[in-house]
């Protein structure tokens, strides 16, 4: 763990930040198992402490891009359970009036630029955002969220090339959970993955994304230099993904084993880790924490049978916004 | 009136659209001093500066990327791409990006970015620096598109791009860069989905796009000494599409050419031909006929290139047949 700081209420509200993304995956779980919900969702359970370290380092001028394991950076950037819920379901009242879905949900008023289904497709706009910041003199930051598999995806490093040249408020956060879909990171990435931003002349670092108060710490100084204009930056987080890489990849032994999962879970949740050490400072009690989780779990539970009740969108709403007005 | 040429008064429009909005940035490659290779850009980057007139590195996708999000944080960019060829590499940005973001979001993003690029062929540049993609951006929902034909066409339509607030991909005849037309001084805009009917005619509908309504107009002179009297039609946005002043044009001549540079197969003339058959069907005397670059890719030689292309002959030929009965393709 980093050095414990005195913001308990900061504190207080990574860890509410990180059981609101479990418990939100674990209902979003539950909705798919139960068929209730449509398509397919990725769970971000087990990658809470990087969503969170890093959105709590922005506010809702900075802007995020994010990924088809999306739940997590939208939680962590201030998003409310039932617009999500709802749009997970399809409903009117998504955050998108159900046109986006679990793959595409974007929540502007928090600065969530939107998850996005092609992997590293939003590191464009992630990398033009941050353009725009510099272009008209706004000290915004943009965060793009992106997996390791998709650092093998040639737009990388043509935008990374640009931010260096031109040294634009962007941080790259890499969530390296050791997988791309069902092949291990060794199998499609050559060499170092803080290696290929540094090539680039852009400033990386790696650092244990199951360890909240490290991203948080590490995110806030790249955050203030970036907005100084010493950007770009290049983070890799060390993670996991507890679920498999969707919803229906249950039987995975054939690319990981039960035992490195159980590793994972049981010794460096990052949920857990927090909680020892809020306990630990004096910062909460284990009932304090309990009261927390129990209102979290009863918030989302109410936003799931909300979002179940909520009306699908009218047949009229699909032809609006193919253009803007 | 002053004569402009295509090239001066994308220039001009372009400097306007800067001069009145702070928000509106040109970005591309050596689209700064070198103005690009077509000097299309020449000297805006001696008024706006390198922060707003952007020469990237060679990286289309990266820099269509850039757009986007720049699109969707609230600046208006401008994309210059050399080729429209290029427009394979960026389709991802283009389609599954730009195109997308408005509707995906139920309305609340949306990017207002113009992509400006070229089509046309003999130029003997050959297969990978002729081709014609607009069917290939017009087939996607979220994406407009307009095809300049003239100098005046050119300035109206991309200050109109520039002010929309959605992807508009503007397609220029590299043929067309030096032509001259009457440019007003004083400011004009040209509405996207308004067709412009160039010729009055009784007998026959020819629409073109882009350098194919120079075609049909020559066509129509040829089919005039002869007799026949041709409606010429510029539709100038492919999306949105003006289908009334086609529809209505059809129903007064009966017969219809539909001209575009882009391959035959699947393209644009494929759609506004199945639109008149479909919504215009009683009225009409003939099958509507498409004319489009023949399903090779463009040839160097050019021997060979100028036969890829539409040529106002063809269209004659075609159009007397039409109009005398015969049925072009019968088996
Ligand atoms: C361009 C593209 N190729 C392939 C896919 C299919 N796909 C979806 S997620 C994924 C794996 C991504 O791995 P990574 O970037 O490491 O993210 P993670 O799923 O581990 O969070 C793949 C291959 C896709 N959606 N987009």
């Amino acid at each position: 763990m980093a050095k414990a700081k005195s913001n308990t209420e900061d504190y207080l509200r990574m860890y509410r930040q990180m059981v609101r993304i479990r418990t939100f995956e674990d209902n979003a779980n539950q909705l798919y198992l139960s068929a209730k919900m449509p398509g397919l969702t990725h769970m971000y359970s087990g990658e809470e402490a990087v969503a969170v370290g890093i959105c709590e380092a922005l506010t809702d001028d900075d802007r995020i891009t994010s990924t088809h394991r999306g739940h997590g950076h939208c939680v962590a950037k201030g998003a409310e359970f039932k617009q999500m819920f709802c749009e997970l379901l399809g409903k009117a009242e998504g955050y998108c009036r159900g046109k986006g879905g679990s793959m595409h949900i974007a929540d502007q008023s928090h600065g969530n630029l939107g998850a996005n289904a092609i992997v590293g497709g939003s590191m464009g706009i992630a990398t033009g955002s941050a353009l725009r910041a510099k272009l008209q003199g706004a000290d915004d930051v943009t965060v793009c969220f992106f997996g390791d598999g998709a650092t093998a995806q040639g737009l990388m490093y043509e935008v990374m090339n640009m931010a260096a040249l031109w040294n634009l408020p962007v941080i790259y956060a890499c969530e390296n959970n050791g997988y791309s879909e069902y092949t291990k990171t060794e199998e499609i990435a050559a060499g170092s993955i803080t290696a290929r931003a540094e090539a680039f002349g852009i400033e990386a670092h790696r650092v244990d994304g199951q360890d909240v108060l490290a991203v948080n710490d590490l995110t806030r100084k790249l955050v203030a230099r970036a907005r100084k204009g010493e950007g770009p930056f290049f983070m890799e987080l060390m993670t996991y993904r507890y679920h498999g890489h969707h919803v229906g990849d249950i039987n995975r032994e054939y690319y990981r084993s039960k035992a490195e999962e159980k590793e994972w879970k049981e010794n460096r949740d990052p949920i857990i880790r927090f909680r020892a050490h809020l306990v630990s400072e004096g910062i909460a009690t284990e009932d304090d924490l309990d009261a927390m989780n129990a209102e979290v779990e009863k918030d989302a539970a109410e936003a799931v049978a909300y979002a179940l009740d909520a009306a699908y969108p009218d047949a009229s709403e699909v032809d609006m916004h193919v253009f803007a007005a | 009136m002053r004569e402009i040429t295509l090239s001066q008064a994308v220039n001009e429009a372009i400097a306007e659209e800067m001069r009145r909005d702070a928000s509106v940035f040109l970005m591309g490659e050596d689209v700064a001093e070198a103005g690009t290779p077509f000097k299309v850009l020449s000297g805006l980057v001696e008024e706006f500066g390198t922060e707003r007139v952007i020469d990237t590195p060679i990286s289309e996708p990266g820099f269509v990327g850039l757009a986007v999000g720049a699109a969707m944080t609230g600046a208006r960019p401008i994309v210059d791409l050399m080729f429209g060829d290029f427009i394979y590499l960026v389709m991802d940005q283009l389609c599954n990006q730009a195109a997308k973001q408005h509707y995906m979001s139920g309305g609340k993003l949306t990017v207002p970015m113009v992509l400006r690029t070229n089509m046309g062929a003999t130029r003997r540049s050959a297969a990978q620096h002729s081709q014609s993609l607009q069917a290939l951006v017009a087939h996607i929902p979220g994406l407009k598109v307009a095809m300049p034909s003239s100098a005046y066409e050119a300035k109206g339509l991309m200050k109109t791009a520039i002010r929309d607030n959605n992807p508009v991909v503007i397609f220029e005849d590299k043929l067309m860069y030096q032509d001259k037309a009457p440019v007003p001084e004083e400011e004009y805009l040209i509405p996207f989905g308004v067709a412009n009917v160039k010729r009055q005619g009784t007998d026959i509908t020819l629409i073109g796009t882009s350098s194919m309504v120079q075609v049909a107009e020559k066509a129509a002179e040829i089919l005039a000494l002869e007799g026949i009297s041709a409606e010429v039609i510029d539709p100038r946005t492919m999306v949105p599409l003006d289908e009334a002043t086609l529809l209505e044009s059809v129903k007064k001549t009966s017969r219809a050419i539909v001209i575009d540079e882009g391959h035959q197969s699947y393209g644009v003339t494929a759609e506004i031909a199945s639109r008149l058959n479909e919504k215009a069907f009683y009225h009409l005397d003939a099958p509507v006929l498409r004319m489009g670059a023949m399903d090779v890719p463009v040839p160097f030689s050019p021997a060979l290139e100028d036969l890829t292309v539409p040529t106002p002959e063809q269209v004659a030929a075609n159009a007397r047949k039409l109009c005398a009965g015969e049925l072009i393709h019968a088996a």
